[in-house]
């Protein structure tokens, strides 16, 4: 079972490296808006993986209000993107 | 190891599968709306059923992880559409060989 998770969380990270790539080398910002919102959805997955290694039902809750946020945040920036605050 | 630990794994498997397939579609991909295209569709089928697996490998936590994944299943569609037209309304157009662009022409058609 520690294998599993190994391989999970080797998955996880990996893809998170990958989506960092387009974020720092990205020629225009949505691009790199894009590559945050993928990062974040990837990291509220890896929180709730955090929460079954470790046997915390507490994670899951960070989890939910990790994906509020990434969810305010990418809306905030697009709105901004779009005509200004 | 009973059959909720079995499908449990399956699914994330599955999601991390998926995960994984999004990020290399962001960096693959040329454009930036087909980019968009990879990574929130694929990497939400991913976070999905990557967050209902741990619901079935722990069967206490199933409530909590399916008010996940409605959560997430609502809201990363809003914020994908939200950003692609942010993007098109600040002069990001999608590269086409035959320079099809329907939001354009839809707009213009509006305004005259």
């Amino acid at each position: 079972m520690d294998t599993f998770y190994y391989i999970l969380g080797g998955i996880l990270l990996l893809a998170l490296v990958i989506a960092a790539f387009r974020f720092f080398q990205g020629p225009t910002a949505p691009d790199r808006i894009v590559a945050l919102d993928a990062m974040s959805i990837i990291l509220t997955a890896g929180l709730a993986m955090l929460a079954l290694v470790f046997h915390r039902f507490i994670y899951i809750d960070v989890a939910l209000i990790y994906a509020i946020l990434g969810f305010m945040g990418i809306v905030s920036i697009a709105r901004w993107m779009e005509k200004g605050i | 190891m009973n059959i909720m630990t079995i499908i449990g794994m399956l699914l994330t498997s599955l999601g991390a599968l998926f995960l994984l397939l999004g990020a290399i579609g962001i960096v693959r991909m040329p454009d930036m709306y087909t980019r968009m295209q990879a990574g929130t569709k694929a990497t939400t089928l991913g976070a999905m059923s990557f967050i209902l697996g741990i619901g079935f490998m722990e069967p206490a936590w199933l409530i909590k992880t399916i008010l996940i994944v409605v959560f997430i299943a609502l809201s990363n569609p809003i914020s994908s559409h939200a950003l692609a037209r942010a993007a098109h309304r600040s002069g990001i157009f999608p590269l086409s060989r035959e320079n099809i662009d329907l939001y354009k022409k839809d707009n213009q058609e509006d305004k005259s």
